[in-house]
């Protein structure tokens, strides 16, 4: 069952910016998930119309859980096609993005998909800023959101390893109480 | 950014750099003038097209099949 979401965006940049942009958005900070680009097609119409075909592959990241449920498709990546039409003459860029061998795993994969989604856009301002001289910032949310992540990282790693020694300890003396048995 | 196919990646970067600039300097100023990287792309799509694994999918998604009002 093919899932549906919708999301709209607005870049402050002007149209031949983001069109140009289009073509020049991998890589990305964003997009270490993106393995491979090409353009597999394209071709100018009669009427002034730019047609192209984009082949992208992506890692194909699982849960552990569904790597077991799917263990033929823990090893290939996803191969993704998009099909665009840049028309200068109306400003405008209709684009056809979809996965060719995904469609089991997006039945749970929907909100990594949003989140994929959101990505793309980040990766879109990165590099518009970039064409158009500025240093990308990022944002106070973000480095702020990035530090207690760090922070909470930390304290997880620490208590993790504070159970394993425990642990270690424990075995240890019962392994020691055991040789005087 | 590489190509699915190892050997085509340096064909890629060579083609897109000349697109990136006619895309931007002619096709989107509406100059129909000519294209300058037809014989970059002939030989980075005769690299390619072997890596493809995907074969015979018609533009925009659309099926293998005929559309109503074609003859």
């Amino acid at each position: 069952m093919v899932k549906y979401f919708l999301g709209q965006s607005v870049l402050r940049s002007s149209w031949d910016q983001v069109f140009a942009a289009f073509w020049q958005r991998y890589p990305n900070p964003y997009s270490k998930h993106v393995l491979t680009e090409d353009i597999v097609h394209r071709e100018v119409t009669p009427d002034q119309k730019l047609l192209s075909r984009r082949l992208l592959t992506k890692t194909n990241r699982m849960p552990r859980w569904a790597e077991r449920l799917f263990p033929a498709n823990v090893a290939h990546s996803v191969y993704v096609l998009e099909d665009s039409i840049v028309d200068p003459q109306n400003q405008t860029m209709t684009t056809f993005t979809w996965n060719i061998n995904h469609a089991r795993l997006m039945e749970f994969g929907l909100a990594r998909f949003k989140s994929n989604v959101t990505k793309t856009m980040k990766g879109f301002e990165y590099i518009l800023a970039k064409l158009q001289g500025e240093a990308p910032s990022k944002t106070l949310v973000e480095t702020a959101k990035e530090a207690k992540e760090k922070a909470k990282e930390t304290a997880l790693a620490a208590t993790e390893k504070a159970k394993d020694l425990a642990s270690k300890a424990a075995t240890k003396k019962q392994q020691q109480q055991q040789q005087f048995v | 950014m590489n190509s699915v196919g190892e050997a085509c990646t340096d064909m890629k970067r060579e083609y897109d750099q000349c697109f990136n600039r006619w895309f931007a300097e002619k096709f989107l100023k509406g100059d129909s003038s000519g294209d300058p990287c037809t014989d970059l792309f002939k030989r980075y799509q005769q690299c390619v097209q072997k890596e493809i694994p995907i074969e015979g999918l018609e533009f925009m998604g659309h099926g293998k099949e005929k559309p109503e009002n074609s003859s």
